[in-house]
């Protein structure tokens, strides 16, 4: 069985499979569950993420704090035009706006890892199999993949905001993202991890600076640059560009990162964009003046 | 862990750490008290969950566990009128616990009978959670695998039972995990016994007929 230790592990343990296949039966056997009941599990998942998706884009979400909403619904009137970026990018950004702003609104989302980066893998997976890019089947496997280096990332660096920051969520989704596009895209196992390493590469260090302390702003936003570096590390996996740092490095370098933040600056709303005027005001408006 | 939790829970937003992850302290708290309504509720929140509570909905969330609702219940968003309905008498009291995690809450119960008790833990990322103590006694476990709870007088020879009654009555009952804690010699004891797959019908029913045994709970994977 999998000790999850290293992505060089599982790279290694795949050997000229697709990591996804190794994983299924791995999971299969340590959780002492058929296959096929696991890869339903996940199919299901998926299932969320597309109705999360359908759900964001309506015109009337707002946030419960009344701070955010609707950014989804003009995302996806925009995406028709073609934008700046093109439909597929537009409508992949519309997509990462939509589930993220549903679940500020407490609407059912699946936590990829978390729920403050839950609008990556969606933005990524949900983009390609609308346009018929790639199967059901295939996707759902590929969230395989995604949750193995994902685990890797928990058990040496973290994914949660308050140990390492936006990094540890964002980034670690974006990473999760990058891993299963190249998988579907058709590239090798070291590409997999080529793509997390540059994906986590590119939000070392990023801050975990929420205004009012909720999961909206710079979050919602926070989700699109997600999906868009995790495209970019994907597509620079697959034209060969290999990651000069290995995979696992960047992963303790995040770890390290994530340690050295201080704690103004994870989750507590005490630093960054949280503590600019315009934050504090937000903050107000939602919670009232600060009584200290 | 494994992959669903990474790529899951599915959960009502809007935080993993402090809305999903709190309601699945409070299912512990619902599990201690044997799923049994609270008649008053004090729940301290601790670092983050102190400073950030209300915009997370962390309160509505705890309340809702502590009901015994899941993470992914629509009703969660309506938590605080629900429990005002059904007669608990809640507060929510910002204290730094020195030591504990940066989300780490407290909840402590008092039935209708006048029984109080505690669980504290952390939530600690992704809607993971850490149970830290249990009625006053340490306890280490996540709630990931099926998890019985013996509460016993420390005597020599109640472990030994417990596992005997195991062995001998349910043998392909795998223990992946065990904790032992005790306030003082001679007195309140806690075994924190983990297990491999699902519990026999029964089982945590026997344990409680033993000698020495006080309570026995079964806390199911949550």
């Amino acid at each position: 069985m999998l000790q999850y230790d290293s992505i060089d592990e599982i790279v290694r343990a795949s050997g000229e499979n697709k990591i996804s296949e190794i994983i299924l039966a791995d999971q299969a056997k340590a959780m002492d569950v058929p296959a096929e009941e696991i890869f339903a599990r996940m199919e299901n998942s998926f299932d969320v993420m597309c109705e999360a998706v359908k759900s964001g884009q309506d015109e009337n979400i707002r946030s419960m704090s009344g701070l955010t909403g609707g950014e989804g619904f003009k995302m996806k009137n925009y995406s028709e035009t073609g934008g700046i970026s093109g439909k597929f990018m537009t409508k992949a950004m519309s997509m990462a706006l939509a589930v993220a702003g549903y679940n500020a609104s407490m609407g059912k989302i699946v936590a990829t890892p978390t729920a403050g980066s839950c609008g990556i893998m969606p933005g990524c997976l949900v983009s390609l199999y609308d346009e018929g890019r790639a199967t059901k089947k295939d996707i759902v496997m590929s969230m395989f993949t995604s949750g193995a280096f994902g685990i890797v990332i928990a058990k040496n660096a973290s994914i949660a905001g308050a140990q390492g920051g936006c990094q540890a969520e964002c980034g670690s989704a974006s990473g999760m993202a990058a891993a299963a596009l190249v998988e579907l895209m058709g590239g090798t196992p070291q590409q997999c991890a080529d793509a997390c390493a540059i994906a986590i590469a590119n939000q070392l260090g990023l801050v975990c600076d929420p205004v009012a302390g909720l999961v909206e702003i710079p979050c919602i936003k926070r989700n699109v640059s997600g999906v868009m570096i995790a495209f970019s590390a994907a597509d620079m996996a697959l034209a060969g560009i290999e990651a000069y740092i290995p995979v696992d490095e960047c992963i303790s370098a995040m770890r390290n990162v994530g340690d050295a933040l201080i704690p103004a600056l994870k989750e507590t709303a005490l630093g960054g964009l949280a503590q600019t005027p315009t934050g504090k005001l937000l903050r107000e408006k939602v919670f009232g003046k600060e009584k200290e | 862990m494994n992959v669903f939790d990474i790529i899951g829970p599915i959960m009502i937003g809007p935080s993993s750490s402090h809305t999903a992850g709190a309601v699945r302290l409070g299912r512990v708290a619902n599990k201690v008290m044997d799923g049994k309504k609270p008649a008053k509720l004090e729940i301290i929140l601790s670092g983050s969950f102190a400073r950030t509570y209300r915009g997370h909905g962390t309160d509505r969330a705890l309340l809702a566990g502590v009901m015994g609702y899941h993470s992914y219940s629509e009703e969660i968003r309506d938590a605080l009128e629900i429990a005002k309905n059904q007669g608990i008498d809640y507060k929510f009291i910002e204290q730094d616990i020195p030591g504990a995690h940066p989300n780490t809450a407290r909840i402590c119960f008092t039935l209708d009978d006048g029984t109080e008790g505690t669980v504290e833990g952390a939530s600690i990322g992704g809607g993971n959670i850490r149970v830290d103590l249990v009625n006053g006694m340490r306890v280490d476990f996540t709630g990931e695998n099926n998890t019985i709870l013996v509460l016993h007088w420390d005597k020599p020879g109640v472990i030994a039972d417990v596992t005997a009654l195991m062995r001998l009555k349910y043998s392909h009952v795998n223990i992946s995990n065990f904790h032992l804690s005790r306030k003082e010699r001679g007195g309140e004891a806690l075994m924190t016994i983990e297990i491999d797959g699902q519990p026999e019908p029964g089982m945590t029913e026997d344990i409680r007929g033993l000698m020495n045994v006080i309570n026995a709970l079964l806390i199911r994977a949550i």
